[in-house]
Order: C-alpha cells, then sequence, then structure tokens
C-alpha cells in the first residue's frame, strides 16, 4: 500500500528505537502526552511502548472528540431524539456514548427514537433531503478537524433553502484544551503531573497549522512536535522531543510537514470563521468548563442551530463517581488506576467515555495491552 | 430436469412479477412458486417427491448437524449472493468438523412486494452452489411476510454430514505449541459487501472469497487425521474465531502480523473505513490447528488445492492462563487481538 506501508516499515521501527535508547539519559525521565487518540490508538495498536526504553513514559492527552464530550451533551442529544419528528444522525463512536441514566443513543434507537448512523456530513444533507416530512438533526462533534464539513453541511444546507436540516454543535479547539492541562494545579502548582512534551495533533494541525502550538512552546517552556498518526511518525515525534530535551530547548517543530505547514489550512479556517463563533465556555468532561473552547452557529445561520429551534436542556451531568474519565483526559490518572476498568467497565458495556472510543486511553489499554497488567498478577 | 408436477394455466411472470402474500398462503400460488422457481431449480430425487420433508439412507457412523441464518444485505455483492453463500456457509459449517456434507435443506422468508426476477436470480444461483458441491437441497419451506416486516429476503439452510472414522475436530482441542495456519488472505468478503453500500460510494475489484470448503477439508483430513480444530472465520474474522478457539481450548495464542495473508487492496480499503482487516468477515477460508509436525504437510496440502494457494502459518498456541490472543505486530511491539465489540460492520453473511 504506497504512501502508508512506508510509515509502517518494522526494520526503520527498530533503528528508530535503538536511537532512541541511545538518546535517552538513563539518568533522566521523559514524559511525554500525546494529545491526540489517534497517537493513543496507533502507540497501542502497533504495540509502540515495548519499543521504548522505560525511562521515556507516554501519557494519553484529551484529544478523543467523544471521549470529551460531557455527559450533559449526550443527553441533550437523546432529549433531541426524543423530539417528535426528528431523525438524528451522527456519526457511529457516538451511538454507544454513555449519557445519564445507563442511557446512551443507541439503547434511544432501540426504544424506537429515528437515529441514524452516518459517515459525513454529505450523508446527514442526503438524509434530510430524503426525508423532507422528518426534521433531521445532525449531532456533530469533534475538533478542529470535522468542523470544516459540518461549515460546508451548513452553507449547503441554506443554499438548498432546505429548511427540515439543523446542527447541534459541539465543535470543540483543541489548544483551549491544552492550555487549560498547563494551567490544571496539578501540573502548574502541585507539580504532580510532570509533562515534560507533547506530541502535537496530526489532522487537526492540517487545519489550524502549527502556528498556534508556539505560544505553549514559549509560555510554559514545553517542546512539541507535531507529528502523524503512522507508527514511524510516532517514534520519530518521540525521538525529536528526547533531543529537545537533552538541549534544553522548547520549539514547535514538524515532523508531519508531508501534511502540516505553519499556517494551515487557509480556506478552512476562513469557513470556520464565516460559520461559527467562540462560545464563553464549554463543558469538557475531565477538563470541566474551558473558556472559549467551544464553538457554536453564528447569527446568520441560526436556521439550522437546533439549539436555537429547539430549548435544548442545557444542564451539566455528573459522571458516575466510580469513574476515573476526568483524571486520565487530564494525565493525573492511567487507565489501570479506576477500580472500575475491565470491572464493570468493557468496551462492550462502556461506563465512562474513554472505554468508548477506539481512540479513548481506556478502550485502546484495555482492547490491545491489557495482557501487560495480567501478566503482573499471575 | 424433471417437469413439474402439476400444470398451471399461466406460468409466473417472472420478468415483472412480484411476491405476495398468497404465495405464502399455502393455496395454488405457492404450490406454483415452489414448483416453478424453487423444485425446478434444485431438482434432485429427495426433494422432488414432494413430501413436507425428505426421507434418504445414510451409512453408519457420526453424523454432524448444523444450521444457519443468512441476512446480508446487499442481497448481490461482487463474488456471490445469498443464494450462493447460503450454500457455502452451511457445507462449511459441515466441513469444519472434517465431515462430509450429504444434503441441505433450505427456508425462505420472503418479503412481500420482493421481485420474482431477483428470487429467481438467487434460487438459481443457489442450485449452482449446491450442484457444484454436490450436495443437494432436499428438502424445504417458504413463508412470506408483510412489506415493511422482513429485509427482502432471509434463507436459513440446515446441513448434515458424515464424519469420517477416527476423526475427530473440535474448538476445544488447541494445545500449546500447536501451529495455527490459514487457507488464505483474509477480509476478501467484508470488503467486497461494504463496498456494494451505497453510502460508502467507492468501488473495489476485490471479489467475495464465498466458496464451499468441503473438498479441500476432505484433503486435509486425508493427509492429517488428527487435525485438530478447523473453523471457517467469517462474522467478526480472524480475531473473533481465534479468540474463540482460545476460550473454547483454555490456551493462548501469538501470531505474527506479518505472516497474515491480506490483499493490498482490502488493506487500502480497509485504511479509508477505519477498519482492522483482522475483523473482517471471510466466507471461503479456514483456520486449521494442527500439531506442529503435521503444518508443513498440511499447508502443502492447501496450497495444492485451489481455495488454499496462500495458505500461511501464522503463529503457535501458547500457555496462558487468561487465554489472549496476541500479535507480534510489524513494528516489533506485542499487543492483544481482542474480540470485536459491539458492530463495526452492516449485515454481512
Amino acid at each position: 500500500m504506497k504512501y502508508i506501508d512506508e510509515f509502517r516499515d518494522g526494520q526503520v521501527a527498530r533503528a528508530l528505537a535503538r536511537a532512541i535508547h541511545a538518546e535517552a539519559d538513563p539518568a533522566r525521565t521523559y514524559h511525554i502526552m500525546e494529545f491526540c487518540g489517534g497517537h493513543t490508538h496507533a502507540i497501542s495498536r502497533y504495540g509502540l511502548e515495548d519499543l521504548l526504553p522505560g525511562n521515556v513514559r507516554m501519557i494519553h492527552g484529551p484529544g478523543c472528540p467523544v471521549c470529551v464530550l460531557p455527559v450533559g451533551r449526550v443527553d441533550a442529544a437523546i432529549w433531541l431524539a426524543r423530539q417528535p419528528g426528528v431523525t438524528l444522525c451522527t456519526y457511529g463512536d457516538m451511538l454507544r456514548v454513555p449519557g445519564s441514566k445507563r442511557l446512551s443513543l443507541l439503547k434511544a434507537k432501540a426504544e424506537g427514537c429515528d437515529i441514524r448512523m452516518v459517515y459525513s456530513t454529505q450523508d446527514a444533507l442526503k438524509l434530510a433531503q430524503s426525508l423532507p416530512e422528518r426534521q433531521v438533526v445532525f449531532f456533530a462533534i469533534g475538533f478542529e478537524t470535522t468542523t470544516p464539513p459540518t461549515a460546508v453541511a451548513i452553507r449547503q444546507a441554506a443554499a438548498l433553502g432546505l429548511a427540515n436540516f439543523s446542527v447541534f454543535c459541539n465543535h470543540v479547539l483543541t489548544p483551549s484544551a491544552i492550555t487549560q492541562i498547563l494551567d490544571s494545579p496539578e501540573v502548574r502548582e502541585l507539580g504532580t503531573v510532570r509533562l515534560d512534551a507533547f506530541i502535537g495533533p496530526a489532522h487537526v494541525s492540517t487545519i489550524i497549522g502549527s502556528a498556534p502550538y508556539e505560544y505553549f512552546a514559549e509560555e510554559y517552556q514545553r517542546p512539541v512536535v507535531i507529528a502523524g498518526f503512522e507508527p514511524l511518525d510516532v517514534l520519530q515525534a518521540v525521538r525529536m522531543l528526547v533531543r529537545q530535551l537533552n538541549d534544553g530547548r522548547f520549539d514547535v517543530e514538524n515532523e508531519f510537514s508531508r501534511a502540516v505547514t505553519r499556517d494551515g489550512n487557509a480556506k478552512a479556517k476562513a469557513l470556520v470563521a464565516d460559520t461559527f463563533e467562540l462560545r464563553k465556555s464549554f463543558e469538557w468532561r475531565g477538563l470541566g468548563l474551558v473558556p472559549y473552547s467551544g464553538l457554536r452557529i453564528k447569527e446568520c445561520f441560526a436556521a439550522f442551530d437546533a439549539e436555537r429551534r429547539w430549548d435544548v436542556p442545557a444542564d451539566s451531568v455528573a459522571d458516575n463517581k466510580a469513574c476515573e474519565c476526568g483524571a486520565i483526559l487530564r494525565g493525573v490518572k492511567k487507565p489501570t488506576d479506576c477500580k472500575l476498568f475491565g470491572t464493570v467497565c468493557t468496551p462492550e458495556n462502556p461506563m465512562g467515555s474513554c472505554m468508548v472510543s477506539a481512540e479513548g486511553a481506556c478502550a485502546a489499554h484495555w482492547t490491545y495491552g491489557r495482557f501487560r497488567d495480567m501478566k503482573a498478577d499471575a | 430436469m424433471t417437469l413439474p408436477r402439476r400444470t398451471h394455466p399461466r406460468p409466473l411472470d417472472i420478468a415483472s412479477g412480484r411476491v405476495d402474500l398468497t404465495h405464502g398462503g399455502g393455496g395454488r400460488a405457492m404450490a406454483q412458486l415452489v414448483d416453478e422457481l424453487f423444485v425446478a431449480a434444485f431438482d434432485n430425487e429427495a426433494l422432488n417427491r414432494g413430501n413436507d420433508q425428505a426421507a434418504f439412507d445414510v451409512p453408519g457412523g457420526r453424523m454432524v448437524m448444523t444450521t444457519d441464518g443468512y441476512v446480508i444485505s446487499p442481497l448481490f455483492f461482487p463474488g456471490g449472493d445469498i443464494g450462493s453463500l447460503a450454500v457455502h456457509g452451511t457445507v462449511n459449517d459441515v466441513a469444519m468438523a472434517g465431515a462430509v456434507p450429504l444434503s441441505l435443506s433450505a427456508g425462505f422468508i420472503i418479503e412481500e412486494g420482493f421481485p420474482l426476477a431477483d428470487l429467481k436470480r438467487v434460487v438459481d444461483s443457489m442450485a449452482r452452489a449446491s450442484r457444484e458441491a454436490g450436495v443437494p437441497v432436499v428438502t424445504g419451506d417458504t413463508k412470506v411476510v408483510e412489506k415493511g416486516k422482513g429485509d427482502g429476503l432471509f434463507i436459513t439452510t440446515a446441513g448434515i454430514g458424515m464424519v469420517p472414522p477416527g476423526v475427530d475436530i473440535s474448538g476445544d482441542k488447541a494445545r500449546p505449541g500447536d501451529a495455527i495456519l490459514v487457507s488464505g488472505t483474509m477480509g476478501d468478503h467484508g470488503v467486497a459487501v461494504m463496498s456494494q453500500r451505497e453510502s460508502l460510494g467507492f468501488e473495489t475489484a476485490i471479489l467475495s472469497d464465498s466458496a464451499a470448503l468441503h473438498t479441500m477439508v476432505a484433503q486435509m483430513v486425508a493427509a492429517v487425521p488428527g487435525i485438530r480444530t478447523l473453523r471457517d472465520p467469517t462474522r467478526g474474522g480472524l480475531a473473533a474465531t481465534l479468540n474463540e478457539i482460545a476460550a473454547q481450548s483454555g490456551t493462548g495464542m501469538l501470531i505474527r502480523e506479518t505472516d497474515v495473508p491480506v490483499r493490498d487492496a482490502v488493506r487500502g480499503a480497509c485504511e479509508l473505513l477505519g477498519l482492522d482487516p483482522l475483523y473482517v468477515a471471510n466466507e471461503g477460508k479456514l483456520i486449521c490447528i494442527c500439531a506442529d509436525a503435521d503444518a508443513e504437510r498440511l499447508l502443502q496440502v492447501m496450497r495444492a488445492h485451489p481455495l488454499g494457494r496462500d495458505a500461511a502459518r501464522i503463529g503457535t498456541c501458547e500457555a496462558d492462563p487468561h487465554h489472549f490472543v496476541r500479535m507480534e505486530t510489524g513494528m516489533g511491539g506485542v499487543r492483544v487481538v481482542d474480540w470485536l465489540a459491539g458492530e463495526q460492520l452492516p449485515r454481512i453473511c
């Protein structure tokens, strides 16, 4: 498979691993957070932790769009799906995310709500066109990568005069979340969580570019390497971060130069800016209310905003008390620190959001890596 | 071909007619559908006698029996259709005991309004698959459900077969040290079916691998009667089937990613769809667990058969109290190959 196999070459991986072993200083530790679920997934799926020295530790960040959506927003989507005449559609991963009272969209569907899985916003538009007697609501989630397609759909709906289409917007911004983590008491004051460096998002950065990370690198003195989602990308990024830390540098470097530029995708950014505006704050699972971290639909497209069309409940709903998703998403705890992990919370029956998506830290560890914990028990 | 037993004043309008509720009502319309479509296509002595059951003689020994339901959507896909699949799937379930399949039954649940032309296409394909496999459909059943109560057409088939003396193949017989073999490339069927889904909008040259494996199995069993386990990795793919065997046998398994045969086109499609080929269904492949010493012999037999040309050893069973199926990745790391969580795919079998 051209353009894929080159980034999954086992020989190159072993050579990179040897280089990391040689360059990592045995007298210190390296705590590297990969922000994105895509990286978490690659690390687990390819068993990359086996290739790293013991003093290079990967900390899984909150960059899984499904995982950071708070219970209240899932409940709101279920509420929307229950409104008479509404057909709710969304990406497949969202269907299994638990809301409160052990409900999920999948369970609401089984109760009789009309809930459909779509692969793209274009499918959602087609659905609205094919069901003129229904109100089709697209439950939009995701970081900067999935935001431009939602903007396109809203503008197309406006151009078509598609009155039965609307969007329940839950798009969020990566830089605000990274700031929130770096400002958290555990990192900034207590020092209980060590975060030495970041692997920056791959797909998100194709849109926003590498420039937005320059602020963290300088202000918080943490090096950032933007990396692709292939296993060799991740290993190469780790090597670049180890070098920066050894040299005492904190630069923004771009390993994913085949897709990311400093300024990103100007057209996509303009589309998003013309369609959405910042919310003053938005709730994230695990991070709480994060200022200026979420988007809402601009007034000029109000007709396509599900939150304006219906009186959608905006309650904040607490997570299950025993669920550690919040601490896990901030890098404060590991999946195995959670009492629910692997006992009552499994991918078949997720209690917390980190167990839902394949990109969630808990699902990734349970699905690919749990044999390591059990060998230790046996 | 035997002529239909009863004569009907006007033949079925295959070209533009549709199944209606009278075709399941037990009256003349149903008799005509059975005669002109099913009996005409399947045409064998036991069926042609027109009884509600088939009577036949069997040799003495151990028999196997299996049943399966087919609800695939779409009904027609590159490399097959629900009819051929309903024959191959059940023949394979019989063959995975090392048995020689003898005969099949077929039950059709048809939604009111289903085009007779499509039904004939399915039944003809099913009859062709049955003739090619040498396993007749000896008895059947037809039901028609109201529009909206089915999805076009569902088929169930049951099959019986005879196990050769001395053969005892079962999912609970894998032991640490045993070799794990596959008969060919993984994921072809699932990707072929997925490519037909309208919303995905991509075309691939991949055909379903749907095929009856019993002739290859017969040669394998003749060469190595002590095969421990045979199973076809259908729903859930290689990953689910290895986990089933590991759980049944109480052993662990370690496979090597680079040894699992997967076509480039299947890998590419899976990459686009966010799927893992290890979890994608097959309908003409088998997994074989055997003693390490028998592995080479069995690989030779499989590779000499047209359905086993890409056969490969992918790993080894190991002692593990947790019965993990683990994989050494192409990167050199190790990870669990877990059961599939939830449902990734539409109906594929």
